[in-house]
């Protein structure tokens, strides 16, 4: 695959905050309908290349394309967003705003979209994902969850062709984790491009189509998730996932 | 740990009442405030200087007959603070935004809030009253107003819009910055974040500071009457200049108290509903 058949590719991508070099030289290319798992310490530089790949961090060096499209630079990030949808850790809810409006907001202001059009949309959405009683809630009124999956819903309501999770269950109770994770799972059932940064090993295996290692920003190993769970190659893959199972979290 | 919860958010409750619980403590604090202002009383009542004090403040005819003028001035001052207030709320927020404009093209703007904040908290509001009630109308500018009454608004607005763009910068930096992320990762630009996103949740954090400066304002708009407008101030000035007896002062400074103390109860009232509110939040 290369970056003309790709939904994204990125190639030599860097990024330094001050004096820190965070990505160094990554080079990842995620298909069409292809669910990629980042994994790595945290540090190693998976939240900071989601949100380069959303232009919420402009990047040093390298190239990002976008369905062959470069939008590295001289392009309105605003119109690139529109396309990729982007999940937070700590859910980042607008808490002035019911549930509904939470949802609306965008495809209204941003695509247009008539009040009564948007409205019907996000409750078709909201209903898809169990959280139709909760349209009028405010976001405090609900638990991590559901927090988390409004947040699911609000980027979906986009309709982006590229959604970027950005470890989405580590700010949640053990108990409601599995709730997102099942949303993210009929996502990816539905076919749905997605490059996830997760803690979650179990799930990384049971969804992803490929997973990649990143080790001090850079992508170390990737490969099919039985491959690089059972048979990693690079020593530090093999450290790292033996920390993982001590910890109780594969 | 929850009952511990309970009482500090009980005590939280007023200010002036939040630990009066119980009926000893109750009568404990009605006991030491009668002592007090009696003792007050008694050393002011019992002063050699009383009894001509007593006539020149508290002559309780001339309060009478001097209160109904003074009223209807006041009713000036209402009008120029009301008008200042409005102005002032759009005016501000506007220094705020410019203050806060991103990249290195919008520089000057940014640098242009910043001179106009420091410049217009740094002189003293008389100052600038004498200056534009003095000095604006002699520029003979065709189409602008030559009043008094004008220029002395124009001054209250000029000065207390630097105040009050300083406490809305300080509610949209109170914003978390994930929530422009969140904002701009669906595509919003950086006006409607700051439109939808941004403001409505810095303006809720900032009303009890923002009435406390409207409070400043209100009395200020007695200093628009050293430019010519008769407001309450100078009204009582004129009473004090004929009878050479000072109680219309007293008339006045009630007027104030009668609409500034009302507004500060207001503002500690929504201090308390929005510690209410956080504290009653659950996750956040």
């Amino acid at each position: 695959m290369n970056a003309k058949e790709a939904a994204l590719s990125l190639e030599g991508v860097r990024k330094s905050f001050g004096s820190v070099e965070v990505l160094r030289g990554v080079d990842l290319n995620v298909g069409e309908h292809e669910v990629v798992c980042l994994i790595g310490a945290s540090g190693s530089g998976k939240s900071t290349l989601l949100r380069c790949v959303n232009l919420l961090e402009r990047i040093d060096a390298g190239r990002i394309f976008l369905h062959g499209k470069e939008i590295t630079h001289g392009v309105d990030a605003n119109k690139v967003r529109r396309r990729v949808g982007i999940v937070f850790q700590a859910f980042n809810l607008f808490p002035h705003m019911t549930v509904l409006r939470n949802v609306t907001l965008a495809p209204t202001r941003v695509l247009g979209k008539s009040r009564a059009e948007a409205q019907a949309e996000a409750i078709a959405l909201l209903e898809r994902f169990g959280l139709a009683d909760k349209r009028d809630e405010y976001p405090d009124r609900l638990s991590g969850g559901q927090q988390q999956r409004v947040a699911i819903v609000r980027a979906l309501a986009m309709r982006p062709d590229l959604m970027l999770l950005d470890e989405v269950t580590s700010a949640l109770d053990p108990e409601l984790v599995a709730e997102v994770l099942s949303v993210i799972q009929e996502l990816a059932d539905g076919g749905m491009t997605m490059l996830i940064a997760t803690h979650e090993m179990s799930f990384a295996r049971d969804t992803a189509d490929r997973v990649c290692f990143l080790d001090a920003g850079r992508i170390l190993e990737q490969g099919p998730p039985e491959e690089i769970f059972t048979r990693p190659r690079e020593f530090r893959t093999q450290q790292f996932l033996e920390r993982i199972i001590a910890a109780g979290r594969l | 740990m929850s009952v511990d919860a309970e009482t500090s958010s009980a005590n939280r409750r007023s200010r002036i009442l939040g630990d009066l619980q119980g009926g000893r403590n109750i009568a404990v604090a009605v006991a030491s405030t009668v002592v007090f202002f009696a003792v007050v009383i008694v050393v002011i009542i019992n002063s050699a200087g009383w009894p001509e004090v007593r006539k020149a403040f508290f002559d309780r005819q001339l309060f009478t007959g001097s209160f109904p003028e003074i009223a209807r001035a006041f009713l000036l001052n209402v009008r120029i603070f009301c008008i200042a207030e409005v102005v002032i709320l759009v005016a501000a927020l506007g220094i705020a935004v410019l203050r806060g404009l991103p990249g290195p093209v919008l520089f000057p703007f940014r640098l242009l809030a910043v001179v106009y904040t420091d410049l217009f908290r740094g002189i003293p509001t008389i100052l600038v009253i004498y200056i534009l009630g003095f000095g604006a109308p002699a520029l003979q500018l065709s189409g602008v107003p030559n009043s008094p009454f004008f220029w002395g608004v124009t001054a209250l607005v000029l000065v207390y819009s630097a105040y009050v763009a300083e406490v809305y910068r300080a509610g949209i930096e109170s914003v978390h910055p994930s929530q422009e992320a969140a904002a701009r990762s669906l595509g919003l630009s950086h006006a409607k974040t700051l439109r939808f996103v941004i403001i409505p949740q810095a303006v809720r954090r900032v009303i009890p500071p923002l009435l406390n400066d409207f409070i400043g304002l209100q009395k200020d708009s007695a200093l628009v009457a050293l430019i010519g407008p008769i407001e309450a101030f100078r009204q009582s000035q004129i009473d004090v200049a004929a009878t050479f007896n000072y109680t219309p002062y007293l008339a006045t400074a009630l007027l104030f108290l009668l609409l500034t103390i009302p507004l500060a109860r207001l503002t500690d009232w929504l201090v308390a509903r929005d510690r209410r509110r956080q504290s009653g939040g659950g996750l956040r």
